[in-house]
Order: structure tokens, then C-alpha cells, then sequence
């Protein structure tokens, strides 16, 4: 078994790694570089629990293969807070308590930072078709569409906390 | 002397009878006497029962005292999900 | 110190409870630091996979693993014979009282494999890939057998039957032959017949409802580390992590103080991880390798092999005077639990006609075993089957009496004082109080456009106690940290925390609340039957109370007073009276600096077995559209009104009713368990188990309606599980609405929708628009 080595950045520091061909980007960064944020769901791309960006776009980490990160610019969950404090989104989610049991939170956070980049006015109607491939069983999404709009609507006014 | 009745699927566990008069002070002399009166009822006692005094549910409660005229009721254990 | 009073203090004005501060965790779990099940790692930690039937009934003759136990990086490998058979009757109390032999058997088949997807073997290797290969090497020799998966088909005479030890159960006389009926249960009250002979009108209706899952995003993950001296640790997400311990103990004959078992954070639950499932396999190949081993379920076995709810085919009959006063109630409920008894057909069975004040009432439950994974709990278990039927029954009667469907089940709506058909009397309840509020509601009287319905449903659940511990530990610096061990799956830590702080007089940022280990507190009943609210509260303010009484105690060391000479107001120790002498008041923070002067560490604790929980009714409100040509239901609007007793943390108690809501949604538009010929599973994965998205639904609005609960000091009620007995028939109810049909089949996915609307218009299948 030949191993691929991977040189790539993710939240914006170099890293390398080596991994099997048929490895998954979610596998590379849950056993291999220890960043458990994003989850494994379902394996196969329908839940939304692995969402990262590559180069800024929205994937399933379990949908796209380590070896295919090489080059790339790859954003998880664990650096959605800039080290200064938290991402709007993020504060939002507390306020609204956006969250029960929180194993879908990462992916929808990645997934909604991504669409307030796209579109930083969204409707109620475009957050719920963006979020819809991001499941979630506890809340029933209202909290959910509520923080993301606040937060929309917070950062449009040029405020940050934190 | 407390009237007690099997409630809920439990209604049926004595061939037919349902009401009992038991003399005891708490649901653990009750289910104790109650078996020994109804030997049909004793494994599920055993087993374990929820009993009801005057509409208050006690899963597991052997030392809750039972007033005498109390409307007691015994049904399964439940909890939930 | 002594138990607090139960009943809640009408007076009382609560300064921290009933407020949204931000929850304690929550910044962990919007940053990604959390640890959930399949987080942990540790050193030369193997992975393990498990060998599963491919057959839904097959005879195990053999099971080769020589070829696999060789093969280069396996570790161990596990069959039925590393897992002792009890030999007992014993129980394990989990969520309900499970038989010990059933869980051992699905856990790990031993004679049979009884459901696509049982477990036969498992294997510990040095990574996934070789573990796959190891399984592949595998030789089970099955004799396979007929299947049946349908509740109905399982029933019959002819089926193939599970268990030939299964002698049916309350039936008289006792069964000659074996069969797949567990157990028959009836609830009676009064007399049916007599009740029918006085009713003017009556609805009859049968009912079919498919399985569905709880639907957690989280797979079951554990890892485990036995050692060579006996003692084991295990991390799992799970919702109760003294049960695993004690499961799992009982299961490789350990005693229970040498596991120690850590709860993760946990990524959903709903009643499914109340019972071990992957964890007793952990632990024993983890003995077996003398190494730490980590299991991990993918999606796919846990839509096989963990445990949905029921399938159910259920008959109801109601009858009503004219003028709308429901005289007679009759229910027979079959309900398939999988492959072991144990289905939740029992708790339908009560909670069926709850609702409603009825003098004759008469209720029929079957448990029948079929081919399919074990059922576990699914959030009121049991329960929104029987509600669903029930409740479409009365919209039915409703209309057939030209009544308001409010209006029907305010005039038999059970009350104070109702006798249940289980027997004992109801407490003080909210259910008048959220029909009431329904009827009040925006939403009851907006008006509805063309092809759209309005339907309306309530529900009921029990909820429960339990065995609690809890320990509040006060620090030199005047914080405190609550240490309680019922794992927090909706907000709980923030709920405790408020009622600590509340008690205590201090800030709520001056406590913290972890979930302890399974060693570090006494035993915890899990994380369910919609108790934590209630039984920790419980034991979170006796803990607090008994910490205040320290307190004071040592406040009236340092003053020389006697200890009742001092009381605890607004956080701080104070001189009950001018008589008792003119002294400052002393801070949480001022006594407990100097605690290793005046005896010791400050801590309050609580052990309990909670009684006194408080039932919780609830009445949904929806709005749909249906798609004439699609049969696509669309909910426009819903509204949930429950009855809370007194919410702690108001929001948390919103997202139980809106999450509840959601889940009862998809059980009543798409989820349901597709089982092919083959006894096989057809939809094993989220593409095709179609849980609702965001996109499905609208905002979820929640009014909670507070009857205080008589046996807690706040008048706390459960609120968990009820959230999801009422939408299955306000959907169905909703639907009936908007197109004339009645729908008595769930789910109610578009296809179905749409043959019943064409056959309604007396047009045949495959006569679509298309033509």
C-alpha cells in the first residue's frame, strides 16, 4: 500500500500528511491531524456533518479524498473563531441556543459562513434551501434559521464581537 | 386496611380479580402482603411494580408510608426515551 | 439533611430561573472542542468492526474465525462464545425494564441470527482496512430460514415463528404452540359495550404506521480499555453511562466498581442510546487483546442494527352523543418490537384515550416479535402510534357531530381529578389550559387558501423520577461546580445551573456543571423519560440547600452564634434577628476562603430516588398544503402548546417542543423503514431515510402553558418526550383538511398521498395526469 503525501493548508497553516489513496478528507482530519470538530454522520455525503470549505467552496470532507487536498486551501470548524474570539455566527448560536446536542453545529456553522460570504443578505427562505443539506434532529432548525439571520444582519451593520 | 386495585395492563394478572383489601403501613408491607394473598401476583411484584397512592406514582418507593383510605393502584414501571 | 418539600410555593418570585443566560458547554460545541463518541483516541488504541448477518432469520451452525485470527494486525476477534448466556430471568433497568438474556443475544447472536444486520462476530485490528479484510475472512455457516418483517404477517398462525419459547403471555389458557406474540395486554374501564350501546354516533378506523429511527446524527461510538488487572474504562456516547456500566459489568462478569465509564458529549439520543449496543463487544475484545479498542458504527448498521421504534397496525373505535360527549373508547394496538419482546405497546396502550374523561374504555395491546432490529425507546415510546390513531378519530368524530375539533375534546378533555383507563386519579394538569390556548391562538383562526387544511392534535406523556446523584462543591474563591451524572443532550447543564445559582443567591456565572464519570457519584438513572429537568432539579436543590446549611453552620462558627441563630438570604450568611448579634454579612466567598479553618471543604450532595414527577399534555396546531398533483404535503405553519410546570431555562424548553415537533413531522410525512422481499433493509442511510431538513419546515412557535407540578418545590414537569406524541394526527388531521381524504396509513409520503387522493376521485392507479 503506497501512501500519498499531502502538502496543504488548512485554517490557514501549512501542514503535511501522509494517508491511503482511498482515504477521506474527514478521515485525514479526525485520525490523522487529530481535528475531531468536523463529524462523521453518514458517510456518504447526505447529513452535513463534515462540511468544510476547499479553496472556499462548501464540500462534504467525506465526500473528497485526503490526497485531493494537496495544494488547497481547506477551512474547518476549529478555525472559525480568528483567535481574537468568537465568529458572529458562533455567538449568535449561544444567544439563540441554536444548538441541543451540537454534532450537527460544526458543519452547519462552516456551512453558513460560507453562504453569509455568497450572500451576506440572505432570506429566510434562502437560509433554509442553503442549510438543507445540513441535518439536524434536535432542534427542528427554527433557532437555527433565527441565529443565522441575526447574525447576517449584525455583521452587515459592520459590527464584531468579541 | 388499604383497598388496593391492579391498574393498567395489570388488571388482568390475578384471573379476574382486580381489588384487594391489604392491610399495611408502606408500599413495601403492601406488595409483600399483596403477593403473599395473590400468589398469581407475586413474580411480577417481584419483578417490580409502580404503585399509585391517591394519583402520585412511586416507581421504587418500598418506605413511602401508605395512608389507611389511600386509593392505591398498581401498574408497571415505565420511563421513557 | 431532610428531604425538601415537594410542593411548589405559589408565592415564590424566582430571580435566575425562568431567564436565557448562555449555556455553560456552549462555547465548545460552537468551536469544535467538544468530544463526542467517536472523539477519544488513545495509545495503540485497535479498531474494531463487527460481522453482521446478511440474512434476516438464518439458523448460526458454525462460525470459522481461524483463517481471520491469523491474518497480520488482527488483535482479537469475538463470537457468541466470549459471551456467556444468563441463565437468569434478570432484568436491566434502562429505559424500561429489558430482559438481560435478550440484550446478551442481540448484542451478539448465539443461535440464531434473527434480523438483517445482527451481529455474528466482531474484530480488533490495527486499522479499519485490516479489520474489514479480517471480517471478509469470516465463515459463518447459515441455514437460512423464512422471514417475516410486517406486524400483521407476524401475527399469523402460519408465520415463521422467532422464538420457539415464546409461549404467548396474557392469554388464557396458555398457548399450546409458540408463536410471535409476546404478550397480549388489555387496559379496561367500565364497560365498552355499554358505552357504545349510549352513543349516537360512532367512527371506526384501522391504522397502519411503519417503523422509524430516532434519527440521531451520531453514530454509536466507543472506546474501551480493559486492563490486565481487571479494570476497564470505556468512553461512549450514550444517555445513560451508569446503566452501560452496570450492563456491561453484568455482561463479561466484571464487578461493577472496576468500570469506569466516562460519558461523551453526546450527539442525540431520543430514547436510542439507552441500551448497549456495540459497547459489551468493545470491552470484550478489548480483554481479549489486552489492548485498547475503538468501535464505530457507520450509518448504515445503525439504521440495521441499533433500535427504531414500531411498526404498528392498530383498529380504534369511538363513540359520542349528539351533542358531542364521548361515551365509549375502544383501541386494539399491535405493535412489532423487532426481533425480542419488548415492544412499547404497553405504554400506547395507557396512554391512548389519556386525553380524554372517560367512564368505559377498553384497550388491546399485542407485542409481537418479527425480523427487524430490537426496538429501543424512541422519545415516548409508544405512545404517538396510539395518539395518532386516536387523535384521528376524534377530528373524525368532530366533524361527523359538525363540531369544532377544540371544542369536542374541551367537553371530554381530561382534568383534575380524571380518572386515567389505567386506573389511579390525575393531578393538577395542563391540557384544558393548551386546548384553551390553542383555540386563543393567532394561528387558530388566520385564515387558509385554496388546497390548504388546519388540523389539530394533543398528546401526553408520563415522565418519570429516577435514581439521581448529585454533588455541589464549593471553591475557595466562592464559585461552585455542580458535579451531576445524567449526560446533557438538550441544555441541562445550563437548566442546573440556573437552579443552583437560584438557590445559592449568587451570580449563575458563578457555577459550573460537569457531567461526571460513572465513578464519581452514586448511581444515575440515564438521560430520558423526560427527567432530568425534574429529578436533577430535585436533587440540585436539596444538594444546595443542604451546601446553604453548611454554610450557615459555619458562619455562626466564626460569629459564636448558634447555627439557627443564622440564615442564607441574597448569597450571603446573615444574623437571623438583632438578638442573634450585629455582624456583617458573610459571602459564599468569604466562608468558604477559609474552610480548611473552620472544618473543611463546603460541599452539599443529594442522593434520591425522585417520585413525584408530573405529567405534561400538549396540543399542536398545523397548517398544510397539499399538491393535488405531486401529493407533496408542505407544513405552511405549526404551533406547539405544552405544558411545562415551570420552565427553567425557557429556551431549552422551546427547542424540546420544536425539536419534538419536527421529528413528529417527519415520522408523519417521510420516515418510515423499507423492507424488500428479502427481508432486507431498502433505505439504510439519510438519502433515502428522509429526515426533514430546514427546507421542510416553517418556524416552530411555542407557547408554554405552566400548571405547576405538585410534587416538585418549582412545579418543574418534564417537558422532553410530549413534544412528539401530537403531530402524526395533527398532520394527518391537517391533511384530511386540506383534501378530503383521510389518511390512515404513515407515513403520508407523496406517493401514498397521491394514490389516495385519485382513488378518492374514483380514478385507478397509474391514471395520473400524465394519463
Amino acid at each position: 500500500m503506497t501512501s500519498c503525501r499531502v502538502s496543504t493548508t488548512i485554517n490557514g497553516d501549512a501542514v503535511e500528511f501522509l494517508c491511503a489513496p482511498e482515504e477521506t478528507l474527514l478521515d485525514v482530519l479526525r485520525d490523522r491531524l487529530g481535528l475531531t470538530g468536523s463529524k462523521e454522520g453518514c458517510g456518504s455525503g447526505d447529513c452535513g456533518a463534515c462540511s468544510v470549505t476547499l479553496d472556499g467552496r462548501l464540500v462534504c470532507a467525506c465526500l473528497v479524498l485526503g490526497a485531493e487536498a494537496e495544494g488547497r486551501r481547506i477551512e474547518t470548524i476549529e478555525g472559525m473563531a480568528d483567535g481574537k474570539g468568537l465568529h458572529p455566527l458562533q455567538s449568535k448560536f449561544l444567544e439563540h441556543a441554536a444548538l441541543q446536542c451540537g454534532i450537527c453545529t460544526p458543519g452547519i456553522l462552516v456551512a453558513a459562513k460560507a453562504l453569509l460570504e455568497r450572500n451576506p443578505a440572505p432570506s429566510e427562505t434562502e437560509v433554509r434551501y442553503w442549510l438543507a443539506g445540513n441535518l439536524c434532529r434536535c432542534t427542528g432548525y427554527d433557532k437555527i434559521v433565527r441565529a443565522v439571520l441575526d447574525a447576517a444582519a449584525e455583521m452587515a451593520a459592520g459590527t464584531r464581537e468579541g | 386496611m388499604v383497598r388496593v386495585m391492579l391498574g393498567g395492563s395489570l388488571k388482568n394478572s390475578a384471573g379476574g380479580l382486580s381489588e384487594f383489601d391489604v392491610e399495611a403501613g408502606t408500599i413495601r408491607e403492601l406488595l409483600t402482603r399483596l403477593g403473599d394473598q395473590q400468589p398469581q401476583l407475586k413474580p411480577i411484584l417481584d419483578k417490580g411494580v409502580a404503585v399509585a397512592i391517591d394519583g402520585q406514582i412511586y416507581r421504587n418507593a418500598w418506605l413511602e408510608p401508605v395512608p389507611p383510605d389511600s386509593e392505591v393502584f398498581i401498574l408497571p414501571r415505565l420511563a421513557g426515551g | 439533611m431532610a428531604p425538601v418539600s415537594k410542593r411548589p410555593d405559589p408565592e415564590r418570585r424566582f430571580k435566575q430561573v425562568g431567564t436565557r443566560p448562555l449555556r455553560p458547554d456552549g462555547v465548545d460545541k460552537v468551536t469544535g472542542r467538544a468530544k463526542f463518541g467517536a472523539d477519544f483516541v488513545l495509545p495503540g488504541m485497535l479498531i474494531a468492526k463487527v460481522l453482521r448477518s446478511p440474512h434476516p432469520h438464518a439458523r448460526i451452525r458454525a462460525i470459522d474465525t481461524s483463517t481471520a485470527e491469523v491474518l497480520q494486525g488482527v488483535k482479537a476477534v469475538v463470537t457468541r462464545d466470549d459471551f456467556p448466556d444468563p441463565m437468569s430471568d434478570e432484568t436491566m433497568t434502562g429505559e424500561g425494564d429489558e430482559s438481560l438474556r435478550d440484550i446478551v443475544r442481540n448484542v451478539m447472536a448465539r443461535e440464531k441470527a434473527l434480523y438483517e444486520g445482527h451481529a455474528v462476530a466482531a474484530v480488533a485490528a490495527t486499522s479499519a482496512a485490516v479489520a474489514r479484510r479480517a471480517l471478509a475472512a469470516i465463515e459463518v455457516d447459515y441455514e437460512v430460514l423464512p422471514h417475516v418483517t410486517d406486524v400483521d404477517e407476524a401475527m399469523r398462525p402460519e408465520a415463521p415463528v422467532l422464538h420457539d419459547d415464546m409461549f404467548t403471555a396474557g392469554v388464557e389458557p396458555k398457548p399450546e404452540r409458540p408463536s410471535n406474540i409476546a404478550k397480549r395486554y388489555d387496559i379496561t374501564l367500565g364497560d365498552v359495550a355499554e358505552g357504545f350501546a349510549k352513543a349516537e354516533v360512532v367512527v371506526e378506523r384501522e391504522f397502519k404506521t411503519e417503523a422509524v429511527h430516532q434519527g440521531y446524527i451520531e453514530p454509536q461510538a466507543c472506546l474501551a480499555s480493559y486492563g490486565e488487572d481487571g479494570q476497564a474504562e470505556l468512553w461512549c456516547c450514550t444517555q445513560g453511562h451508569y446503566f452501560v456500566r452496570n450492563a456491561c459489568a453484568k455482561i463479561l462478569g466484571m464487578d461493577i466498581s472496576r468500570l469506569r465509564v466516562t460519558a461523551s458529549e453526546i450527539g442525540g439520543g431520543f430514547g436510542g442510546k439507552t441500551t448497549v449496543f456495540i459497547e459489551p463487544v468493545a470491552l470484550a475484545l478489548s480483554r481479549k487483546a489486552g489492548r485498547a479498542v475503538k468501535l464505530v458504527m457507520g450509518r448504515d448498521e445503525v439504521f440495521r442494527a441499533t433500535g427504531p421504534t414500531s411498526s404498528t397496525s392498530m383498529r380504534v373505535k369511538l363513540g359520542a352523543t349528539a351533542d358531542g360527549r364521548i361515551t365509549a373508547g375502544q383501541a386494539e394496538l399491535k405493535y412489532q418490537g423487532g426481533a425480542f419482546a419488548g415492544s412499547p405497546v404497553q405504554w400506547g396502550a395507557m396512554s391512548a384515550f389519556a386525553c380524554y374523561d372517560l367512564e368505559h374504555v377498553e384497550v388491546v395491546g399485542y407485542d409481537v416479535v418479527a425480523n427487524r432490529p430490537k426496538a429501543a425507546a424512541y422519545r415516548a415510546p409508544g405512545s404517538p402510534m396510539a395518539a395518532y390513531a386516536v387523535e384521528s378519530v376524534v377530528d373524525e368524530l368532530a366533524a361527523k357531530l359538525g363540531m369544532d375539533p377544540i371544542e369536542l375534546r374541551l367537553k371530554n378533555a381530561t382534568r383534575e381529578g380524571t380518572q386515567a383507563a389505567y386506573g389511579p386519579k390525575f393531578g393538577p394538569n395542563g391540557l384544558v389550559a393548551t386546548l384553551k390556548a390553542a383555540r386563543e391562538h393567532a394561528h387558530y383562526g388566520a385564515p387558509l387558501g385554496p388546497g390548504q387544511g388546519r388540523g389539530v392534535a394533543s398528546g401526553f406523556w408520563f415522565n418519570f423520577g429516577g435514581e439521581t446523584c448529585v454533588s455541589l462543591n464549593a471553591n475557595q474563591d466562592g464559585t461552585v461546580v455542580l458535579s451531576m451524572g445524567t449526560p446533557d443532550i438538550g441544555g441541562s447543564r445550563a437548566a442546573q445551573c440556573l437552579i443552583a445559582a437560584e438557590e445559592l443567591g449568587i451570580p449563575y456565572d458563578k457555577v459550573r456543571a460537569i457531567v461526571a464519570d460513572s465513578s464519581s457519584l452514586g448511581y444515575n438513572d440515564m438521560t430520558g423519560g423526560s427527567r432530568v429537568a425534574f429529578a436533577v432539579g430535585l436533587a440540585t436543590i436539596q444538594a444546595a440547600r443542604g451546601l446553604v446549611e453548611t454554610l450557615c453552620a459555619r458562619a455562626a462558627g466564626i460569629w459564636g452564634i448558634p447555627p439557627e441563630a443564622v440564615v442564607w438570604e441574597d448569597g450571603h450568611a446573615k444574623p437571623a434577628g438583632a438578638n442573634a448579634g450585629a455582624f456583617d454579612p458573610l459571602s459564599l466567598e468569604d466562608i468558604a476562603k477559609v474552610a480548611a479553618n473552620t472544618g473543611g471543604p463546603i460541599a452539599g450532595h443529594a442522593e434520591i430516588n425522585a417520585e413525584g414527577a408530573g405529567v405534561s399534555f400538549g396540543t399542536h396546531l398545523v397548517d398544510v398544503e397539499v399538491d393535488k398533483e405531486t401529493g407533496r404535503v408542505s407544513v405552511l405553519r405549526y404551533t406547539v402548546i405544552q405544558d411545562a410546570g415551570k420552565a427553567i431555562h425557557p429556551s431549552y424548553v422551546e427547542g424540546q417542543y420544536q425539536g419534538g415537533a419536527v421529528q413528529g413531522i417527519g415520522w408523519a410525512l417521510n420516515e418510515e423503514y423499507v423492507y424488500g422481499d428479502d427481508g432486507r433493509l431498502q433505505n439504510p442511510g439519510f438519502l433515502d431515510y428522509r429526515v426533514p431538513v430546514a427546507s421542510d419546515v416553517p418556524m416552530i412557535d411555542t407557547v408554554i402553558v405552566e400548571v405547576p407540578n405538585p410534587g416538585h418545590p418549582y412545579g418543574v414537569r418534564g417537558v422532553g418526550e410530549t413534544p412528539i406524541v401530537p403531530p402524526l394526527a395533527a398532520v394527518a388531521n391537517a391533511v384530511a383538511k386540506a383534501t378530503g381524504v383521510r389518511m390512515t396509513t404513515l407515513p403520508m409520503s407523496p406517493p401514498r398521498v397521491w394514490q389516495a387522493l385519485q382513488a378518492a376521485a374514483g380514478v385507478g392507479p397509474g391514471s395520473g395526469p400524465e394519463g
